[in-house]
């Protein structure tokens, strides 16, 4: 039967089902053959914080988003096109996600008795599609026995009822890949890899893809296939990474280009885990990792590491950093190189462990006791991960200081396709171990000297790195005040004081080695900046192509900085009527840019768990410029030729 | 889940940590520190560092390479009054710093410094966590039995009912004994000495710096300031006798002027204290520190006195080999690294370029 092909520029679509359906393996190697098909795409995972809620219950149901397009896209989507629900739980939930007319392919075997009332359904949905009070009444819904003809298509390879039915993930898949015209080579070397020491499951997973495949093929429930061209992108080689890969991957490599052993203390928490399990299998490079017995060991071991030499690295979330607040400070008193990792998550206190949240920002900012400065830095997309690692590492290397990295749940677990860079262009780092006494014992005798530990680089105001070792060089720290230059203790009141403000200042000169803000203003016009930092980067560039689209003027910077900040952002920030600061927490930024540069930050906060929503953020943008530049905002009007303003 | 069989590590003792050249020769003045030493007078914690600072020549191990770790308190002081490498950390903390620098290089001897309160209250759980991995460090814990640093609050190791500034009433919690609790904790090398008798307290820091793993060492420490008296019944020269047993490897046990000695007791599983007369020789209990089972060791430290210390075993309770975490952790890293040869930048070229990937032109 020959189809109907549909060109489409882009496509979102959910996979959702109970926690033990397999819809994070499904959705991820749809993104797989999308990105091996040439898509832009960005992917949005979503799952429970229970390992095994019960099964068929709302809190069980796990999903999987996928934007995937044929021109460059910024975000998972905020609403999906198509839901592959696997059952009535998975269904019930996502349905307040979906917009009217949007496609449900759904799973019919669990629609009935038990299977319903645990999903909070007194009636089954699927009956009376066509009646007017269907609940379904505003969706294209297909139901199909996905479980059933799974069952049939692995009948032959002899495995239980439960074993064959576990299966049908794979039958969405390939009906799925078959709709979109996916490539399927990938998906089917990687069941044939993983499933190679059980040759019937293997067997059966690859017969249930390739007939949901031929299901689409040959069924009249499908009239239409879709197909969503390859996007531009640069030239180069690309792949497909996580945050936390990214980020593994970008410690793996300030490991290489420092030459320096990374050494990772760290105690497992979600959703930072996937670190240390990465690392953990990279030790062919000269990486250790620590598992510690808490937060405290893992940063405590990491610069008794640093103070030995190597990279020392701490990885958390937002809870585990409370707990390595005074070794973080025992770090700055001490100067020791030290990158500290925080993949924020839901708080306060245990708060949303598997959901985002960028409300840790103030923390580290401020987080310990005294005056105590630390750099921080923030990626904005899953590949920049990799970027951030290294400039983290760079600026903890060079300043001898801690670094703290906010990475979020987002960034963590999402994906796009990253290019992967040329080895040989990465920044190079430098240790610039101590070697020798530093400091003349008496001006009457030039040849003496002994070591002072204290004694500072005039340009990056960071101290001396005197591994033990070393002889000649044998001195002790701690986190007693120190003595400026020799950093015997010191309780010297004057002393104190300078010692708090160099710190401070050591931290300062940072801003120094920053390159230029990047400021995204076309027209140059702009009254409304709108300034973000971390992952709401996405989001953020699609809210404002959304308000451009709409022939109107509005200009982005995104900051890498948050301390210290770079030079140039005051004057930037001065330049425009309004700022607009975007953030999934109650406005953390905005406090800061408020009080240091004393601008009339307009805060856009959300705290929700999830991304903030392109859409929405455009209708907020949009007002603002309105009320800046005195015009109406109509962002349903398009204007100019759309191929100058992508759609998101 | 599945478990796989280790290589062994056969380093043995400091092994690894560079000695000195042949010729070269260091003396206690070359481990002393240009700071000046700053505990009250009649502190026990100096003798513990006079007995070092001449005891650390002897080891031959060259003085870059030994770092001293401390946490918070009196004695944690200790590592500036050295001329080594040390860090004064934080309060509870010193174990998990040396456990980053002892897996970080092998070629370092690394000690601890703690305190009562900072190795038992607040870094209790790290303390514990060092002995069981079996970290490469000797860690001497200063048993004053107080909070010298904070003037005078009672500790996990204050008998009950103690009179304190935080307890006018008397402390009501039950003390830990350090010894048990290492027993308890896994430890491989646990000893006890005393602050004034250099002789023992030399020979036991000998014993542990020699020992590859975690050397546990509770020196009892005087505190005139706030604890004064505490452990008179093992000094006085007319209880010490029958207060103090004497443990040494392979030889009988026996105390009170060759009087007392311990035997099994059948009906607790445990040891009691017997006249010397009053039993068969052969049930006399002849101290073995490098049983596997640490049964006996356990049942020895429970001699010592929870309240005022009329009694207590000094001495190595226990020292037996088994791999340490950080040799171990080195040995897969090493053999990772051999099984992987090739540049490093080529190798991340590799991880960073694999897995399923695409090409556009
Ligand atoms: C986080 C933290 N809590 C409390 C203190 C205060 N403090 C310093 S030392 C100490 C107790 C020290 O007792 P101990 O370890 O027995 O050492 P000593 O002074 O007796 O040698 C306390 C409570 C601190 N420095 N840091
Ligand atoms: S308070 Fe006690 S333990 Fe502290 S220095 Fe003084 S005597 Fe020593
Ligand atoms: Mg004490």
């Amino acid at each position: 039967m020959s189809k109907q092909v549909k060109q489409l520029d882009r496509v979102i679509i959910r996979f959702a089902g109970d926690s033990g359906d397999g819809m994070q393996l499904t959705g991820d190697r749809f993104t797989q053959e999308s990105a091996a098909f040439g898509n832009d795409l960005v992917t949005l995972p979503n799952f429970p914080a229970e390992i095994r809620a019960p099964q068929g219950t709302l809190p069980g149901v796990s999903s999987f988003q996928v934007h995937f397009a044929d021109h460059d896209i910024l975000t998972a989507g905020d609403a999906p096109d198509v839901l592959v629900a696997m059952n009535p739980a998975a269904l019930r939930a996502n349905l307040p996600d979906l917009p009217r007319g949007a496609t449900i392919i759904v799973d019919t075997h669990d629609f009935g008795g038990r299977n319903l009332t645990k999903a909070g359904y007194d009636s089954d949905p699927l009956a009376d599609l066509e009646s007017p009070g269907s609940p379904l009444a505003d969706f294209a819904v297909h139901p199909v026995d996905l479980t059933g003809m799974t069952v049939g298509a692995v009948k032959q390879f002899g495995l239980s009822r439960k074993d064959a039915a576990r299966a049908k993930n794979m039958f969405a898949l390939g009906l799925l890949s078959w709709m979109y015209g996916r490539p399927t080579d990938s998906t089917e070397a990687f069941l044939a890899k993983r499933f190679a020491k059980v040759p019937a499951i293997r067997d059966a997973n690859l017969a249930a893809f390739s007939a949901g495949w031929s299901f689409g093929e040959t069924t009249e429930t499908f009239a239409v296939r879709y197909e969503v061209k390859p996007a531009p992108m640069a030239p180069g080689t690309y792949r497909n990474i996580t945050g936390n890969l990214a980020l593994s991957y970008g410690l793996v490599a300030a490991g290489v280009q420092s030459g320096l052993p990374v050494f990772l203390g760290s105690y497992p928490i979600t959703p930072a885990s996937d670190i240390l399990h990465e690392l953990s299998k990279h030790k062919a490079f000269g990486v250790t990792t620590f598992q510690a017995e808490d937060e405290i060991s893992g940063v405590g071991s990491a610069i008794g590491a640093s103070f030995a030499g190597h990279l020392g690295v701490t990885t958390t979330s937002g809870p585990g950093v409370a707990l390595k607040s005074e070794a973080i400070g025992l770090a700055v008193m001490t100067e020791l190189p030290l990158v500290v990792i925080d993949v924020q998550r839901g708080g306060p206190s245990t708060g949303l462990p598997t959901k985002t949240e960028q409300a840790d920002l103030l923390q580290a900012m401020f987080g310990r006791n005294g005056e105590a400065p630390v750099p921080v830095v923030a990626p904005r997309s899953p590949g920049d991960c990799f970027d951030a690692a290294l400039e983290a590492t760079r600026i903890a290397v060079t300043y001898r200081t801690p670094v703290i990295l906010l990475s979020d749940g987002y960034l963590a677990n999402g994906s796009e396709p990253w290019r992967i860079p040329d080895v040989e262009d990465l920044p190079r780092i430098d240790p610039g171990f101590a070697t020798e006494p530093n400091h003349v014992v008496s001006p009457d005798d030039p040849d003496t000297r002994d070591f002072w530990p204290y004694l500072r680089d005039e340009d990056t105001l960071a101290r001396p790195w005197a591994v033990p070792g070393t002889p000649g060089l044998e001195h002790r720290i701690g986190g007693l005040e120190k003595g400026e230059g020799h950093g015997n203790i010191s309780y010297d009141p004057a002393n104190h004081d300078r010692m708090v403000r160099t710190r401070q200042a050591k931290v300062d000169r940072i801003a120094a080695s920053l390159p230029p803000l990047e400021v995204d203003d076309p027209s140059g016009a702009a009254s409304v900046l709108v300034i973000g930092w971390g992952s709401t980067y996405g989001p953020i560039g699609a809210g404002v192509r959304r308000v451009r689209r709409a022939g109107h003027r509005v200009a982005q910077v995104h900051l890498r900085h948050l301390n210290p900040f770079p030079d140039d952002l005051g004057e930037i920030l001065r330049g425009y009527d309004k700022v607009l600061v975007p953030e999934m927490n109650l406005g953390q930024l905005s406090l800061l840019l408020r009080a240091r540069y004393l601008v009339d930050a307009v805060g856009y906060n959300h705290v929700r768990g999830l991304p903030l929503k392109a859409a929405e953020l455009a209708e907020a943008i949009g007002a603002l410029v309105a009320e800046a530049e005195g015009v109406e905002v109509d962002l349903s009007a398009p204007a100019g030729d759309p191929a100058d303003h992508p759609e998101d | 889940m599945t478990t796989t069989d280790l290589p062994v590590p056969a380093m043995r003792g400091t092994e690894g940590v560079p000695t000195l050249a042949e010729g070269e020769s260091q003396t206690g003045k070359d481990f002393t520190s240009d700071q000046e030493v700053r505990w009250c007078p009649g502190c026990g914690d100096y003798a513990v560092l006079k007995a070092v600072q001449s005891f650390l020549p002897d080891l031959g191990l060259r003085r870059e390479n030994i770092v001293f770790v401390s946490g918070i308190g009196c004695s944690s002081r200790f590592p500036y009054y050295l001329d080594t490498y040390g860090m004064h950390s934080i309060h509870g903390r010193a174990p998990t710093i040396a456990t980053g620098i002892a897996t970080a290089r092998e070629d370092l001897s690394v000690w601890v410094v703690t305190g009562d309160g900072d190795a038992l209250s607040i870094g209790g759980n790290h303390l514990v966590h060092a002995l069981r991995r079996n970290v490469n460090m000797t860690i001497l814990l200063f048993n004053n039995r107080i909070y010298g640093l904070t003037k005078g609050q009672y500790s996990p190791t204050s008998e009950v009912g103690k009179i304190t500034k935080s307890t006018p009433m008397g402390s009501v919690d039950q003390p830990f004994n350090p010894v048990s609790l290492a027993l308890g904790a896994e430890a491989t090398f646990v000893a006890r000495t005393i602050d004034s008798d250099r002789k023992h307290l030399t020979g036991v820091l000998a014993a542990a710096a020699a020992h590859r793993g975690t050397s546990l060492v509770e020196i009892y420490q005087n505190c005139p300031i706030f604890n004064d008296h505490a452990f008179d019944g093992l000094k006085d020269r007319d209880s010490a006798e029958r207060a103090v047993i004497p443990l040494v490897h392979g030889e009988r046990i026996t105390f009170g002027g060759g009087t007392l000695g311990l035997a099994r007791d059948a009906a607790s599983g445990g040891v009691r204290v017997v006249e010397v007369g009053d039993v068969d020789e052969a049930d006399l209990l002849v101290h073995d520190a490098h049983a596997e089972d640490p049964s006996t060791a356990f049942a020895i430290s429970r001699l010592t006195d929870a309240g005022y210390l009329n009694r207590s075993p000094i001495g190595v309770f226990r020292q037996v080999e088994r791999p340490t975490y950080d040799d171990q952790t080195r040995a897969q890293v090493s053999a990772a690294r051999d099984a992987a040869p090739g540049e490093p930048a080529e190798r991340l070229a590799g991880l960073i370029g694999g897995g399923d990937t695409w090409t556009v032109v």
